[in-house]
C-alpha cells in the first residue's frame, strides 16, 4: 500500500446506537437522583479537584449518559470524594455517590478506571 | 339570586384580592376585602417598573384602587384572618381584632412571601453588604440611585436566578417564572442607569415563556450588551478589597469560572405566603408539594378549592405575573356567581 500521507479521521460525533450506555443503567438503578442532573454546573463550579484539573463532573455525568466511557474512565480517578458537589446540587442529586458507583461498574466490567 | 343580599369576604388586598373585589362588588355583592398590612397594594408597592413594557407600578396600584373604590366594598387593613371555618351554608372567619366575620363565599387572594434569601447562605445575603435581592433593587430604583454599601457606583455587576426556585436544597422544586424575566429587566434598567456599567446575568436556564419577554432578552443582548452566562453559581465570597467573588462554571465552555463583582443581585423566588399557610390549616383547604393551594382541577378549576364556597385567585395557588394574576381574580367571578346561583335554587 502506497503511503499518500493521507489519513482517516475518526468521526467526531457522539454515537449515540453504537455506545455502550449500561454504566449509565448501572448507576440508575442505584442511585435513581443520577437522572435529575440538569446540567447548572453547580458541581463543577464548586469542586477544588476541577480548578486544577480538566475534571469536571458535570461533564462526567452527561458522558456516562451517553456512552462516552472512555474519557470518564480517564477522568473519575481523580475524584477526591470529598463530596462538596453533592452540597452544591440544586436537583439534590448524590453526586458522589454516581463517581463510587460509575467505578464500580468499570470494576465490574474488568475495567479499571484509569 | 340577588347579588345585594349576599356577601363574600376576600382575603388579602394585593393584585388578585383588589382585582376580584372589585369585580365582585360590581356585580353588585357585598364584599368585604380583608388586608393585614396597613395598606392595599400587596408587592406591587415594592416594585419601581414592571415587565415586559416598563410600566411604572404605580399605575398598576392606582388601576387596583379605582377598582375597589366601590360603595359595597368594605376594606379592613391591619387584620388577620385567623382561621376559616364552614358552618352551614355560610363562612366564619376570626380575625386579629377580635371581630367574626360572616360570608356566603369567601375568595382567598393571600398571595406569596418572597424566598428570603438568607436561607442560601452560600450566596452571602445578610453576610456580604453588596449582595442584595432584586427587592432591594426595586427599592433602590424607586430611590433613582444604585450604590454599593459604601456609596460608591457598581461597575462590575452579577445577576444570579433561581435563588430558591428549582432548588431541592431550599424545598422548592418549582421554577417562580417571573425571576428570568425580572433579571432582564433590571438588568436593562442598571445598564440604563449605569451606562458604564457591565452586567452578568448567571442562568441554568432562560425561561421567557411570556408574552414579549423572549423579545426583551434580545433586547438585552443586541442594545444593552448584557452577558449571560450559562451556569449555577455555586458560592459567593468577599476578597481584602470588598470586592464579591462569585464562583460558577461557565458550562458551555467546560471550565470554572471566577469573576470579582462590585454587587450580585440574587433573584428572590416565590414561596406560599405564611397568612395562606395558617389560613390552610386552620380550614382543610388542601395545599400542594410546592405548599401554595391547590386548585380543585388545573385545566377547569383553577379559581376552585376543595370546599365548595372558597375560591382562589392569584399567586395563592401559583407563581404568576400581574397579568395572569388579574385574568385569575376576574375569572374567580364567574366561578363565585355559579356558586352562589346553585345555593339559592
Amino acid at each position: 500500500m502506497v503511503d499518500f500521507g493521507f489519513s482517516l479521521l475518526k468521526a467526531r460525533q457522539i454515537n449515540y446506537d453504537h455506545n455502550d450506555r449500561s454504566i449509565a443503567g448501572y448507576i440508575y438503578e442505584r442511585e435513581p437522583s443520577f437522572r435529575l442532573c440538569i446540567e447548572c454546573g453547580g458541581c463543577s463550579a464548586t469542586c477544588t479537584t476541577g480548578n486544577f484539573t480538566r475534571f469536571s463532573l458535570r461533564e462526567i455525568n452527561i458522558l456516562i449518559k451517553r456512552g462516552e466511557n472512555e474519557e470518564v474512565r480517564h477522568e473519575i480517578r481523580k475524584c477526591m470524594l470529598c463530596g462538596k458537589c453533592t452540597l452544591v446540587c440544586p436537583r439534590g442529586v448524590n453526586t458522589r455517590n454516581v463517581i463510587t458507583l460509575a467505578k464500580e461498574a468499570f470494576q465490574k466490567r474488568g475495567i479499571n478506571a484509569i | 339570586m340577588h347579588s345585594m343580599d349576599k356577601s363574600i369576604i376576600v382575603i388579602g388586598a394585593g393584585t388578585a384580592g383588589m382585582e376580584a373585589a372589585g369585580q365582585l362588588a360590581k356585580e353588585g355583592f357585598n364584599v368585604t376585602l380583608v388586608e393585614k398590612e396597613q395598606d392595599t397594594g400587596g408587592h406591587v408597592k415594592s416594585w419601581f417598573h414592571l415587565f415586559p413594557d416598563r410600566r411604572d407600578s404605580k399605575e398598576v396600584l392606582a388601576y387596583l384602587n379605582t377598582q375597589i373604590c366601590r360603595e359595597n366594598i368594605t376594606l379592613l387593613t391591619g387584620t388577620t384572618v385567623n382561621n376559616l371555618e364552614k358552618k352551614h351554608d355560610s363562612f366564619v372567619m376570626n380575625t386579629s381584632d377580635g371581630n367574626e366575620l360572616k360570608a356566603d363565599a369567601v375568595v382567598v387572594t393571600t398571595g406569596f412571601d418572597l424566598f428570603r434569601s438568607e436561607r442560601k447562605e452560600e450566596y452571602g445575603y445578610g453576610i456580604y453588604d453588596n449582595v442584595i435581592t432584586s427587592a432591594d433593587l426595586e427599592t433602590m430604583f424607586r430611590k433613582g440611585e444604585v450604590k454599593r454599601a459604601n456609596g460608591e457606583i457598581p461597575e462590575k455587576i452579577g445577576i444570579v436566578h433561581c435563588v430558591g426556585s428549582r432548588d431541592e436544597k431550599s424545598g422548592n422544586l418549582y421554577c417562580s417564572k417571573l425571576c428570568c424575566v425580572t433579571a432582564v429587566k433590571q438588568a436593562i434598567e442598571l445598564k440604563e442607569m449605569i451606562p458604564a456599567a457591565k452586567i452578568f446575568c448567571f442562568y441554568m436556564d432562560i425561561r421567557m415563556g411570556g408574552a414579549l419577554y423572549e423579545e426583551m432578552y434580545r433586547e438585552a443582548q443586541e442594545n444593552y450588551e448584557i452577558n449571560f452566562i450559562r451556569g449555577k453559581v455555586s458560592e459567593i465570597s468577599e476578597d481584602i478589597n470588598n470586592k464579591l467573588i462569585a464562583k460558577v462554571e461557565d458550562t458551555l465552555v467546560g471550565r470554572p469560572l471566577k469573576i470579582g463583582l462590585d454587587m450580585m443581585v440574587l433573584m428572590a423566588g416565590m414561596e406560599m405566603s405564611e397568612t395562606g399557610r395558617k389560613i390552610a390549616l386552620s380550614s382543610g383547604l388542601k395545599t400542594g408539594d410546592n405548599r401554595f393551594f391547590s386548585p380543585a382541577d388545573h385545566h377547569f378549576g383553577s379559581n376552585k378549592s376543595n370546599l365548595s364556597g372558597v375560591f382562589y385567585a392569584g399567586t395563592c395557588t401559583a407563581p404568576m405575573n400581574i397579568t395572569d394574576t388579574i385574568s385569575h381574580a376576574r375569572a374567580v367571578v364567574s366561578d363565585v356567581i355559579d356558586y352562589l346561583k346553585g345555593k339559592s335554587n
